[in-house]
């Protein structure tokens, strides 16, 4: 079979039910084994205010919700004016007839009209005809992209039959069926059509697959305070909490949570937490209390637009600089940020090994993007029981006579770490600089020479971390005209920008880092060597990577395409910016965002 | 000061809590009183030193796990309930006990104080009030009464006190007392009887400055502390009526005794197959797949 690339996209106001949409139609996807990735555009309001949702539906893996729209769903009449523009030539505009005194003006397009008030007419209950619009509009768009009713209605039964019972079912089956068929009498089906796929896949966002694979990686202790975008983190594991045995609180405040991590972890369950920039910002102090207590944790930060409550709920690469700085002085820790949905499932256990082996905070640089973002993926793919390394750990009496120091100096910076209820162990961790059993330097010693040491100490596990960090991904050919560099979640669209180029006849290849800090030097430069007219592609204003990348290594990059108006990147923004780059007038491009929701 | 963990014979005595480590407080300050009476109700649970975990903040009074032989954690000023929390819920086979000042714990730990308390964790919360911050030199405290010069107060002190006893009363605190640290007898039967309640059990100790506030030391204290007597401890509004005394009627003792409501720990059920720690870790394919099922 041919390629299948479809975006369809949703518009309406929150609490038409577009979510539920978007979730049933990518449920629908997952059982036609088809990929998916869904945006959605939307605003901090609970109701009111107004949504768009895209969703890319490939035959293959996409990571991007693509440049074009073939089909817009208009769950209201704001919707149609908004978006009408926004359909491609030749695709469809899908909506209620009863919204509208004239049809938009529109001829390269198949405007679909839907008589909604006709079709729900025998629905007494007048709330529930208004809700269940969403669910008409979707039979429609299924039947003219070829998918069965039938997937439609089983994921209606499963999903409301025990929750809302029968007539809430049977009043969605009666619209589904009026729009399904309507569509089949009316409108001209998509060239393209849903044909089903070997393995069925199944549908999950960034958010839960980071919970996911925390799971997976064992941890034992998850608390939050909510803060948007990374409030799904909470949610999956408070729901997941009593199946699966995992301590989960809301607590008082970011100060409270990243605390009472510390807390947990040091008495030795894998433990972790979720927030954005603005509660990161109030974990900082707490982050360097990790260090000097050497204490393993793991902090996720899913950026939204900044300084300070900034955009809740739009998208940006903005606090790298944050992570790098978070908590004064100097101290080991580890920075990584996921370049896909899935990639956030398999970073958990690969960030808490290193941390348990280290010692010392892990942060996960996420975005609203990646971690609000949808796909669908192959079940088989996910590693549930990934290798756990817990590192040099103690939890019984050992029959040695030697003293055991907490904070011992080794030639690795690791000292064992002994779990409080361990006999012949006790010790006490300080957040203020101590010697190799805890006494406190400040108040006891005030010691020159024992400073020295236990800071070189500490410092010797940043050459441990950085020897097992891969370096960045180089992707492409290796002679290209240019070379995209890129960090975290812009992989996919990236790497989708390099396509077009390289089919638009300008050669193209890719870097992209996943690791983020520590950095070695020189195996940076060993692939950085590689590049030819490299751009720097990030989703903030004072190019955040690039001046790290700079300081780390002395790299300079000789073009840069930055976003920050709050929406992701989209592939032709990045192929646009680098073609304008290439001709060598600018060494900044910043793409203007065609959809405003 | 490091070296092998001392052997025990039997159950510890008090003097085996004591630390490596001699207090680096002013001679005569009150937290010696607060940190001999800790001493003596750890070693009257019975437990060895191992199954103790001692937090604190940061201050003068927050020295002490230094100061005393168990598992210790000397962490972030005015966090030290947060890590405890943590710490309490990872393991809660451990007996926690947080100490602390009035800076650390009703100032920059507030927040903390009064949700630690709704959430009924079973910790022990051992409160030095002297009313003052003495680690950064003597200024005004939460705690610190209206009029009273201090370094950040030179023309007397505007703001009104707060009332920790009384808040926590209100705050859902299960176990709510004050001591006095000169009554040493008392205070270590009120730390030994709040290790024992199933719940947050908080003492606020009189422990006063001997540097900063060398006109309010153990002689002013003494006149005005009482024992608190007579009292229905299962009484809320009782416990008010004595908590909001202050001055010459000052009430020492056991404000608040709550047996009715379940802590944290109990009323967790992925607590009841064990402490955190020791449950196994990870996913299991049923568990996987049930999850998976869910996304399909």
């Amino acid at each position: 079979m041919a390629k299948y690339d479809f975006v369809v996209a949703v518009g309406g106001a929150p609490g038409q039910g577009i979510e539920t949409l978007g979730k049933s139609l990518g449920q629908i996807c997952a059982r036609y084994g088809l990929y998916v990735y869904t945006y959605s555009a939307y605003q901090s309001l609970i109701r009111g205010g107004h949504t768009f949702l895209t969703i890319r539906i490939s035959s293959e893996p996409v990571e991007n919700h693509g440049d074009e729209i073939d089909l817009i769903i208009a769950l209201d009449r704001d919707s149609i004016e908004k978006h009408v523009p926004h359909v491609k030539p030749g695709g469809a505009l899908i909506y209620n007839i009863d919204d509208v005194k004239q049809e938009p003006e529109r001829d390269d397009i198949q405007l679909c009209g839907i008589p909604y008030k006709k079709f729900s007419s025998g629905i007494e209950d007048r709330k529930l005809q208004k809700t269940i619009l969403n669910t008409c509009l979707l039979a429609t768009a299924m039947n003219m992209v070829g998918a069965d009713l039938k997937v439609l209605e089983e994921i209606i039964i499963s999903a409301l039959l025990k929750r809302k019972g029968q007539e809430v079912v049977d009043a969605n089956i009666t619209v589904a069926t009026a729009g399904y068929e309507h569509a089949a009498e009316h409108f001209t089906g998509f060239d393209a059509q849903f044909e089903k796929q070997e393995p069925p896949l199944a549908f999950v966002d960034g958010n839960s697959a980071m919970a996911m694979g925390g799971a997976a990686a064992g941890v034992k202790f998850y608390c939050a305070y909510p803060m948007s975008p990374s409030t799904g983190v909470l949610h999956w594991m408070a729901a997941n909490a009593r199946n699966l045995n995992i301590m989960v609180r809301q607590c008082e405040d970011e100060i409270s949570v990243i605390n009472m991590v510390i807390g947990a972890a040091h008495v030795g369950c894998r433990a972790m937490c979720a927030t954005s920039g603005g509660g990161f910002a109030l974990m900082s102090e707490a982050i360097g209390s990790a260090a000097m207590m050497e204490i393993p944790i793991v902090v996720i930060n899913v950026q939204r637009g900044g300084p300070s409550t900034g955009l809740p709920t739009k998208t940006e690469q903005g606090d790298l600089w944050q992570l790098l700085g978070a908590s004064q002085g100097d101290f080991p820790k580890i920075i990584v940020a996921p370049t896909s949905i899935m990639d956030g499932f398999h970073t958990m256990p690969e960030i808490f090994n290193l941390v348990d082996k280290f010692q010392c905070p892990g942060m996960v640089l996420s975005d609203l993007t990646l971690s609000m973002g949808f796909t669908t993926f192959d079940p088989e793919t996910l590693n549930w029981q990934p290798e756990i390394d817990r590192g040099e750990y103690i939890t019984e009496l050992d029959q040695t006579d030697e003293e055991y120091l907490r904070y011992k100096i080794t030639d690795s910076g690791v000292s064992p770490r002994a779990i409080p209820g361990t006999p012949g162990h006790v010790h006490v961790v300080a957040t203020d600089d101590h010697d190799e059993d805890g006494g406190l330097i400040s108040d006891e010693f005030t010691n020159p020479h024992k400073r020295r040491d236990i800071m070189e100490k500490r410092q010797r596990k940043m050459e441990g971390i950085v020897k097992l960090l891969p370096p960045p991904t180089f992707e492409g050919p290796e002679d290209a005209e240019i070379t995209l560099i890129g960090w975290g979640s812009t992989k996919g669209v990236i790497n989708e920008a390099v396509q077009l180029l390289n089919d638009a006849g300008t050669t193209a290849n890719q870097i992209h880092f996943k690791w983020l800090y520590p950095i070695d030097e020189d195996t940076i430069n060993a692939v950085l060597e590689k590049a030819t007219n490299p751009i720097i592609v990030e989703c903030n204003y004072t190019g955040q990577f690039a001046r790290f990348l700079r300081s780390e290594t002395g790299f300079k990059a000789d073009g840069h395409i930055r976003k920050y108006d709050g929406e992701p990147f989209m592939p032709h923004h990045i192929a646009d910016g680098a073609r304008e780059l290439l001709k060598g007038k600018t060494d900044l491009y910043v793409p203007y965002q065609e959809i405003v929701v | 000061m490091a070296k092998k963990e001392r052997p025990i014979k039997g159950a510890p005595t008090a003097k085996d809590f004591k630390g490596d480590v001699n207090p680096d407080w002013c001679a005569g300050c009150g937290d010696f009183g607060v940190l001999s009476a800790l001493q003596i109700a750890y070693a009257k649970t019975g437990n060895g030193i191992h199954d103790h975990l001692t937090v604190s903040g940061i201050g003068c009074s927050s020295n002490l796990p230094g100061f005393i032989n168990t598992y210790g954690m000397h962490t972030l000023h005015g966090r030290s309930l947060a890590v405890a929390t943590g710490a309490k819920l990872g393991n809660h086979e451990l007996n926690v006990v947080v100490t602390g000042g009035d800076g650390d714990g009703y100032g920059i730990g507030g927040n903390h104080f009064i949700h630690t308390m709704r959430k009924n964790i079973d910790l022990l919360y051992i409160v030095m009030n002297n009313e003052t911050y003495g680690l950064t030199i003597g200024q005004a405290s939460p705690t610190t009464v209206v009029g009273e010069s201090t370094k950040s107060t030179p023309f007397g002190n505007l703001e009104t006190p707060l009332n920790p006893v009384a808040m926590a009363i209100v705050a859902g605190a299960t176990y709510v007392a004050r001591g006095f640290s000169a009554e040493r007898t008392q205070l270590a039967e009120l730390m030994y009887e709040g290790m024992q309640h199933k719940g947050f059990s908080f003492i606020d100790v009189i422990s006063p400055c001997v540097t900063w506030k060398d006109d309010e030391i153990f002689d002013f204290w003494k006149e005005r502390v009482n024992f608190l007597e007579n009292h229905d401890t299962s009484d809320k509004t009782a416990a008010l009526e004595q908590a909001v005394k202050t001055g010459h009627d000052t009430q020492i003792g056991l404000f608040y005794h709550d047996t009715s409501r379940l802590s944290l720990d109990q009323s967790e059920p992925v607590l009841e197959t064990g402490p955190m720690v020791h449950q196994t870790a990870g996913v299991t394919p049923e568990q996987a797949s049930a999850i998976i099922q869910r996304m399909m």
